[in-house]
């Protein structure tokens, strides 16, 4: 599943740390996430869409979109 | 990379150094008693057995840490980790086993027992999660 977290963060001038704690999680997860090697869990899609308050398909495509 | 070091990681380590010291005493004291021919009857049964508790009791802190982990994508490397480890320990040990049963390798293990396969297979798992998603996740 491909996302837009990366440019995202980049808008807000975060990085992988600043996100990882505003999130609650690794910078680990988010760079994991960010480069497509793994997809959030559907609550963790939300935390990640209130954040940056916008709809989960606005921040997560599906392959081929 | 930075350790990750989430709190059940924090646990884990605590966890992991008391029993390891546990272990080093029970098994000093153990192959000292043996070795001076002092223990006999159910109180060697209970001695020998000492030894194998603190390794048990680190195949629990493993599993604590599994439950206790928050972060999901570190959970995830962590249950990858263990898998890999018991597929591997079980891989050895079943070919030694076939080994011994032909008679291709000597009976006994020389004190190198499934345990000591399953903790080589977490460094397998580590490296297995180094290379397929870029990170080993922490000090597991």
């Amino acid at each position: 599943m491909k996302n837009r977290l990366k440019v995202l963060r980049a808008e807000r001038d975060w990085s992988q740390a600043d996100l990882a704690e505003r999130l609650a999680i690794s910078r680990q997860s988010v760079n994991a996430i960010e480069t497509g090697k793994y997809d959030p869990s559907l609550p963790l899609a939300f935390r990640i869409a209130d954040l940056f308050e916008m709809p989960i398909e606005a921040i997560f495509l599906k392959d081929g979109k | 990379m930075a350790a990750y070091k989430s709190p059940a990681i924090r646990r884990y380590v605590i966890r992991l150094a008391v029993l390891m010291s546990f272990y080093v005493v029970a098994l000093l004291t153990a192959v000292t008693l043996f070795k001076s021919g002092a223990v006999r009857g159910p109180l060697a049964w209970a001695l020998a057995i000492t030894p194998a508790l603190p390794i048990i009791g680190v195949f629990w802190a493993v599993m604590r840490l599994l439950i206790e982990e928050t972060d999901e994508f570190i959970k995830l490397l962590h249950v990858r980790q263990s898998l890999v480890a018991t597929g591997f320990c079980l891989t050895v040990m079943t070919i030694w086993e076939f080994l011994q049963n032909f008679d291709l390798v000597p009976q006994g293990n020389g004190g190198f027992g499934a345990a000591f396969f399953w903790f080589m297979g977490l460094g397998v798992g580590a490296l297995y999660n180094k290379v397929t998603l870029g990170t080993t996740g922490g000090n597991c």
